[in-house]
């Protein structure tokens, strides 16, 4: 009994690993400027924890094949060299590894979330709510209008709280439903939360990043590649959060600039 | 032998009551057009990108509906009713049937008596959560999944509730909960005819969901009386 166990824990060993090194289930192909520098992290941290979940496993097996039938039913009593150090050890080897894998991806991290804005960058403002993402460029004045959370009107196209009665500055400003941005251009979102926690989070771009209410969060990404993708919610944020999705939609600088020119006519 | 006491005694009661009242008075009606002066708000496109089996029933984008005007500057969706000089009676037993179609209320106001039976329809691939924004009236909100029955409800006093989907955030629409039954809505073209209205004197308010509220005494005799509404429209 004790081998079947040991044998069944060395297959399920193997076959996990399977699949990490075949790249069965894998991210879809990365389509910005950053993903590679994730890319890369994610698969040190794959290969890190990798090496050591099979060879934990492997010596568990190897233990339990070893020591499982040898009929002795008596409880361990005594421990080689104490438990304590033991585990005081296990917890010190661990946190050592988690600390150098976070002191190695901060680099990439910090790349996307503390450099400041690319000076050329297209800001976009994002409003998310249950269960919807509202992009807003600024119009041809260039300049957003300021929000008015007591004026958010959902029924009536008014997703950011606009005032263009006494704001000039909102009257033209564009709203859409799908994020249209440029290809190969740097583009900064500000993120803003009507009601609860929500999530922007597209792998194809290697970003996640929550939106918190109250809270204006930066997120920066330049895409690489004229696509059409799902921007998703992945923070539960209630009933209808598995129908929270919205597109991305990458054009080139032309058709982008058509398409903004469409919009601002409206 | 009970019943058959009990039926004449219906029986007489009955003719009594006919008698009493006399000849039902023929009824007049009140008509007219809703207007406006001034510049309306331009309605916004609805972008349903999200929603594929919705989008996919609108080869035209669907506008929002705020403000829906008419040729020659008449305004649709106006609730016209009698605020004073009616008798109350009451509620209707017909249904007030409210649907949920291609991501969009139909109608865009949904009219109806205090106490009137109401039944909310989902006719989408999707699901919707109804949720009217009541405040004389308890508020709640339905969630209904594509293929569920009609939601019951019905109002107690009267209202205008704003009504939201809580999962499609552009669908918007009105409950009228009115406390008479002598009302109409003004149609594409501003018209509006309120039936079976008996002679006499009645104060009329007109409702629109943007631009407020007007009022207007008319008298009503056997004929057609007639009853212009002007509201002030401003862009924003």
């Amino acid at each position: 009994m004790g081998k079947l166990l040991a044998l069944i824990l060395a297959v399920i060993t193997a076959v996990s690993a399977g699949v990490f090194i075949a790249r069965v289930w894998w991210l879809p192909p990365d389509i910005s400027v950053l993903g590679a520098g994730i890319d890369h992290q994610l698969g040190e941290t794959m290969v890190a924890s990798g090496v050591l979940f099979v060879v934990s496993q492997l010596v568990l097996a190897l233990f339990v094949w070893q020591y499982a039938d040898v009929g002795d039913n008596r409880p361990i009593k005594t421990f080689p060299g104490g438990a304590t150090p033991m585990v005081v050890m296990a917890t010190v080897l661990v946190g050592i590894e988690i600390l150098v894998l976070t002191l190695v991806g901060t680099k990439v991290w910090a790349g996307i979330f503390l450099s400041p804005p690319d000076p050329n960058a297209l800001h976009i403002d994002v409003q998310a709510e249950q269960f919807a993402y509202y992009f807003r460029y600024p119009g041809p004045d260039g300049k957003f209008g300021v929000p008015h959370p007591e004026l958010i009107d959902d029924g009536n196209g008014n997703f950011f709280g606009l005032d263009p009665a006494n704001d000039t500055t909102a009257r033209d400003d564009i709203v859409s439903a799908s994020l249209v941005v440029p290809v190969n251009r740097p583009v900064l979102l500000t993120l803003h939360a009507k009601d609860v926690g929500h999530a922007f989070y597209v792998p194809d771009l290697r970003i996640q990043q929550d939106f918190v209410p109250g809270l204006v969060i930066p997120l920066q990404f330049t895409a690489t590649e004229t696509v059409k993708k799902e921007i998703v919610c992945t923070q539960l944020c209630g009933l209808g959060h598995f129908n929270m999705r919205a597109y991305l939609e990458v054009k080139p600088p032309d058709q982008f600039a058509q398409w903004l020119t469409e919009q601002a006519a409206q | 032998m009970r019943t058959k006491h009990v039926a004449s005694f219906a029986l007489l009661a009955l003719a009594a009551s006919t008698i009493a009242a006399g000849p039902a008075p023929r009824a007049g009606s009140v008509s007219g057009t809703v207007t406006f002066t001034g510049t309306p708000p331009k309605m916004m496109k609805i972008d349903m990108a999200k929603e594929p089996s919705c989008e996919k029933q609108h080869p035209t984008p669907v506008m929002t509906e705020s403000v829906v005007t008419g040729p020659g500057s008449t305004l649709a969706n106006v609730v016209v009713y009698v605020s004073a000089g009616d008798q109350p009676g009451p509620a209707p037993s017909a249904t007030v049937r409210y649907d949920q179609k291609g991501c969009e209320y139909i109608p865009h106001v949904a009219v109806m008596h205090v106490g009137q039976p109401l039944e909310i329809y989902n006719n989408d691939q999707t699901s919707h959560n109804i949720h009217p924004l009541a405040k004389a009236n308890p508020e709640w909100n339905k969630s209904q999944p594509a293929g569920s029955p009609p939601i019951k409800a019905t109002y107690d006093k009267p209202e205008f509730i704003a009504v939201k989907c809580n999962v499609h955030p552009w669908m918007h629409g009105y409950f009228a909960v009115l406390a008479t039954a002598h009302f109409a809505t003004s149609d594409g073209n501003g018209k509006f005819t309120i039936p079976d209205l008996p002679p006499g004197k009645y104060t009329l308010i007109a409702w629109h969901e943007r631009f407020g509220t007007q009022t207007q005494e008319v008298t009503v005799g056997e004929s057609e009386a007639k009853a212009d509404f002007v509201f002030k429209a401003l862009p924003y």
